[in-house]
């Protein structure tokens, strides 16, 4: 199939800043490495199962133990900007309420 | 709404009360001071690495067996990309395609009728952080700046998804208050939904009654309580109708309940569409419960609401009373107690469901686990009725002087001076001096006329200031005074 | 006496339990060598002078009290890539967006390096968040080799590469999520290795792609890549895909030789892609093994050409996510914007240098809806049937080799205008990282302009004990001794010798 990269949604999907030529030249680039990846639709893979892990393994778990929390002071420290123990962020626009969950 | 039927899909969030969250070893509790119980995994810290916590899928695997689910083998965790500042990572860890419940059924009781809500999936997730928005108003849209909290971030998830097999607000509202039930008998979570431990959103569409294809729906969310819930939904359809009934479409939106107004906005619709992106969460392994955990699970599981409410109502309780007793458990306990020690069982359910659901009401009491009342106090009032030591209506008075904290059931009827009186000769005694002082009514009943009788039971009655077994008067004055 | 920065790890280590040496003596050496070549080579982004010395004191002091057996990293000074967290040490992934970050917290592989008594010198360049082939991409400025300055030293983890063949320390941690510890190990002259997925635990390590990223050790000698790993291996419960296995001691058939074993060559790694001088040096090293009893055949592996495309297309994908946490909310870098949305997104795009901008554009869009199952889904069904083809070669042989890299260390510039030819540096090495099996790289001569050619050998999964085996036999046979111009040239430098 054709590579044909909405860039300015993808970069607003990824959350990055870029101006047109940065845009233009990511897309370009984007294009460029995409048409040689695309080779692995050549690959019969009928009924071939994906690989998400190279050592197969299940059921890694931890026990419901609570251990020591990090100090909020040292946690603030490294926070930009913060307010009464809070991390303080500019307004959000977007949803009212909370991200959903 | 002639016309047009609602259909009605229902997601539900669950936080596990787990002692750890669901990736790391922090505490889970609820407020607090902010950003205490953080550490480099719910922070999204660079490096960071979860682990799952074994308790959590313990606790979701018992809430999908006891809503019937199919629990699916080998199922798989997901990261679900999306920026928002509560999310630390910007990508929530939850399940997607192979979550691990699949193809439950609850049924719930509607003003009597049994509905069958389908559970399409049953999924483990992390709860998000918090954010505050600094404005008067509290909106969003007014804030300056936001405020987060990480205390919450990490918190085991569990998200129940139904089918849209809801027709009502009402059936809604029954769903959600069942599957509070289930979950709280399970001890998996406590379930409180002013502190967002149960959160629910509602898919609402309508469509013209016959029409098979669905409407198009939106999405609301912030219901804070049950009756929210039901009121949200039902101003939701009303609105939907309008709109159709004005030629108009309704729009595909999340909408947003404002419990004040009763009314749902319009959230500020997002610019793209959603695109999560999900892919396999390449940071864990996949999860395989096997026959013999599976079995475990099921095992495990107590006696769930419904069949308890079976239970009680085979016991000689009629469906409602069955039901509150189900519904506050520590009425459930006292009963199920005392009938194990012997106590009548429909007479222990009528006092539980009568007095004591109206004293707790009276005392604006939750749960009558804040009462003084012990199940030896209904076992021994239950006997005392049943040797006749106390008549039916007389152990009320007991039942409410005990709830009143004046004592034992058998001191509360001393006290009281509700012991009935068992000497059959002092009873003669008034017997005989009603019917000497009745010579007309006697006279009546001698020649066949009945009708004085219920009369003459109460004067006996009142002469002995209610103490003596009415039944007992009764016989009494037949042979006396009829031979 | 030599200096003791060019001693081995096994050399300074056996020195120090003799008392011929101190902890701070061997400290100091490496600290000097460091200040000479750091100016030509930027190896290092942080140098911890105060942290190193306090961990050599305390060395010396265990070793002086005698009171436990010491292992063989006691005392020896090691650097870390600076994607390894480091607990209230900068910690920067070569990324402006991380700069002046101070980990709460140790990575596992580094709290078990200082648990074996190593001195953590500093923290070495790198390609920014691990993407890069020449550690060029680096916020912070190149690193160079340390054999010709005018040429990078490999990446991403050059500037561990360059460290230990530098001398400016004796041993290393990198990253290697498609050749980035083994391909710099290459083009520096040194002994790089990746071990099986899952074998040493990724907490800790800020990850670029979590399903094909692994820390592997550098060393100027294959035992001291050993040493290193076999105090990094083992399970860890804060890693769930770190292998609960218990880890042999990989050193005891270093000596064992060749004879019997099985040692295929890659067919589709010994095409005129690769530079005819390294294929030749390959060609004479097999039959040397082959005189040594081994058995050399060629194996056909045809989907190791998929390679690359598999790699740019899960690589990038899982970047994306795992990068999404850089938004100027909690630490690191905040540009500031009207509202979050906008300052998380003009964060980004000041505090991503191009080449991470790159791979988190293209992974968004390898993942998002309509084309997932085209690039993402398929690079992951390729992904099994090349797992499924190593499995098979590993019925036939017992390692796999193959050049390392396509080439020498090539010129600082020479492949940035161009992505894919970058790119290409990896295809060597990227099969391994795919398939999760554990593979070295260690020199074996120099070519006519006096630059380090390498070997790669590749073993099945958990079969580290056979893949020393073989290296270690491949290393005698080599003879390499050379030492990059860097290292000797300030050696025999006025004043810079102990
Ligand atoms: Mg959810
Ligand atoms: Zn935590």
């Amino acid at each position: 199939m054709p590579i044909d990269i909405d860039i300015a949604k993808v970069a607003k999907l990824a959350r990055i800043a870029l101006d047109d030529d940065e845009l233009a030249g990511y897309q370009e680039q984007c294009t460029l490495i995409l048409e040689h990846a695309e080779r692995v639709q050549s690959v019969d893979t009928e009924g071939v199962p994906p690989t998400a892990h190279a050592f197969p393994m299940v059921n890694s778990f931890r026990d419901d133990v609570v251990e020591a929390s990090l100090d909020r002071t040292e946690v603030l420290a490294m926070a930009p900007d913060t307010e009464e123990g809070y991390f303080r962020v500019p307004a959000i626009l977007g949803d009212d309420g909370e991200a959903s969950t | 709404m002639t016309g047009y039927e609602p259909v009605i899909g229902i997601e539900t969030h669950v936080e596990l009360t787990t002692q750890s969250k669901m990736f790391c070893g922090c505490a889970v509790e609820f407020g607090g001071e902010p950003n205490t119980r953080t550490c480099p995994v719910c922070l999204g810290l660079p490096g960071a690495l979860p682990v799952p916590n074994r308790e959590a899928i313990q606790g979701i695997l018992r809430i999908g067996a006891a809503l019937g689910c199919t629990i699916v083998e080998h199922s798989l965790f997901h990261r679900k990309n999306y920026f928002y500042p509560d999310l630390p990572k910007n990508y929530q860890i939850s399940q997607y395609d192979v979550p691990i419940c699949v193809d439950g059924m609850l049924e719930v009781d509607v003003h009597g009728e049994t509905a069958k809500v389908g559970i399409t999936r049953v999924h483990m997730e992390e709860d998000t952080g918090k954010s505050r928005h600094s404005s008067s108003s509290g909106r969003i849209h007014e804030a300056e700046h936001s405020l987060l909290d990480f205390n919450r971030s990490g918190v085991p998830l569990v998200e129940i998804v139904t089918e849209p097999d809801i027709r009502s607000p009402d059936e809604a509202r029954a769903y959600a208050t069942e599957l509070q039930r289930i979950v709280r008998t399970l001890g998996v979570s406590d379930v409180r939904l002013e502190e967002g431990s149960m959160r629910f959103d509602a898919n609402v569409s309508v469509r013209p009654v016959g029409q098979t294809a669905y409407g198009i729906r939106a999405e609301v969310k912030n219901m804070n309580s049950l009756r929210s819930l039901q009121r949200a939904i039902g101003y939701e359809i009303e609105r939907q109708v309008a709109v159709l009934e004005s030629g108009d479409e309704v729009v595909q939106e999340t909408r947003h309940w404002d419990e004040a107004s009763g009314v749902t906005t319009s959230m500020r619709s997002k610019e793209e569409s959603e695109d999560y992106r999900y892919f396999q969460e390449p940071d864990l392994v996949p999860l395989q419960v096997d026959d013999a955990w599976q079995q475990a699970v099921r095992s495990s599981l107590p006696e769930l609401p419904a069949v308890r409410r079976a239970r009680y109502v085979a016991a000689g309780l009629d469906v409602p009373n069955a039901a509150s007793l189900v519904d506050d458990e520590a009425l459930g306990a006292l009963f199920d107690a005392a009938v194990a020690t012997g106590a009548d069982a429909a007479q222990v359910g009528n006092w539980l469901t009568g007095e004591v659901v109206a004293f707790l009401r009276k005392e604006e009491l939750d749960s009558a686990g804040g009462t003084g009342l012990r199940a030896a106090d209904l076992v021994e009032l239950s006997s005392m009725v049943a040797d006749a030591t106390v008549s039916a209506s007389a152990a009320k008075d007991v039942l409410r002087g005990v709830l009143a904290g004046e004592g034992r059931s058998r001191q509360v009827a001393e006290q009281r001076d509700l012991i009935q009186i068992s000497d059959t000769s002092l009873i003669e005694a008034e017997v005989d001096a009603v019917l000497a002082a009745h010579p007309d009514e006697l006279q009546r009943m001698q020649s066949g006329d009945m009708k004085p009788l219920g009369y003459l039971v109460g004067q006996v009655m009142r002469a002995t200031k209610g103490k003596a077994d009415p039944k007992l008067v009764s016989e009494l004055l037949r042979l006396k005074g009829v031979g | 006496m030599t200096d003791p920065a060019d001693l081995t790890i096994p050399e300074a280590g056996a020195a120090l339990r003799r008392r011929e040496l101190t902890a701070v003596e061997l400290l100091d050496a490496v600290l000097q060598r460091a200040a000479v070549t750091e100016a030509h080579l930027h190896a290092y982004l942080t140098i911890d002078r105060s942290g190193a010395l306090d961990a050599a004191e305390l060395a010396d002091a265990t070793l002086a009290s005698g009171a436990t057996p010491l292992g063989p990293l006691h005392g020896i000074p090691v650097a870390l890539k600076d994607n390894l967290c480091t607990r209230g040490v900068e910690t920067t992934c070569s990324s402006q967006i991380l700069a002046g970050y101070e980990p709460p917290y140790d990575a596992t592989v580094v709290q078990r390096l200082r648990e074996a008594g190593a001195v953590v010198v500093g923290k070495t360049n790198l390609d920014e968040f691990a993407m890069g082939s020449s550690t060029e991409n680096s916020a912070y400025g190149v690193t160079r080799n340390p054999w010709d300055p005018e040429r990078v030293p490999g990446g991403s983890s050059g500037g561990s590469a360059a460290a230990v063949a530098a001398g400016s320390a004796l041993g290393a941690l990198g990253t290697d999520t498609g050749g980035s510890v083994r391909q710099p190990a290459a083009l520096c002259g040194v002994v790089g290795m990746k071990p099986t997925y899952g074998l040493a635990s990724r907490y800790g390590l800020i990850a670029f792609a979590s399903s094909l990223d692994q820390v592997g050790p550098f060393a100027r000698t294959v035992a001291g890549a050993v040493t290193l790993l076999e105090a990094i291996a083992g399970w860890d419960p804060k890693d769930a895909t770190s292998i609960p296995h218990d880890v042999p001691d990989f050193s005891g058939s270093l000596d064992a030789g060749v004879a019997g074993l099985t040692i295929g060559v890659v067919e589709e790694l010994s095409s005129d892609a690769i530079e005819p001088e390294v294929r030749a040096q390959i060609g004479a090293m097999l039959d040397r093994l082959a005189d040594r009893g081994a058995e050399i055949v060629p194996v056909s592996i045809p989907l190791v050409d998929m390679g690359l495309s598999v790699y740019y297309l899960i690589a990038p994908a899982e970047c994306s996510a795992n990068l999404a946490r850089f938004d100027g909310v909690r630490y690191g870098l905040r540009v500031d914007g009207e509202t979050t949305e906008e300052m998380m997104a003009n964060t980004r795009g000041e505090g991503f240098g191009a080449e991470v901008i790159r791979r988190v554009l293209l992974g968004t869009y390898a993942l998002s809806a309509g084309y997932y199952d085209a690039f993402y889904g398929q690079a992951q069904r390729v992904r099994t049937l090349m797992r499924q083809a190593f499995t098979a070669a590993y019925d036939e042989v017992d390692v796999l080799v193959s050049a390392t890299s396509p080439t020498t260390a090539f010129r600082i510039g020479e492949k940035t205008a161009d992505p894919l030819t970058m790119y290409y540096s990896d295809v060597c090495s990227i099969p391994s990282n795919l398939v999760g099996d554990p593979a070295i790289s260690l020199p074996l001569g120099l070519d006519e302009a006096g630059l380090p050619t390498a070997i790669q050998v590749m073993a099945p999964a958990l079969g580290e004990e056979r893949l020393f085996q073989v290296a270690a036999e491949i290393e005698r046979l080599a003879g390499f001794t050379a030492r990059a111009r860097l290292a000797t040239s300030v050696v025999t430098a006025p004043g810079a010798s102990v």
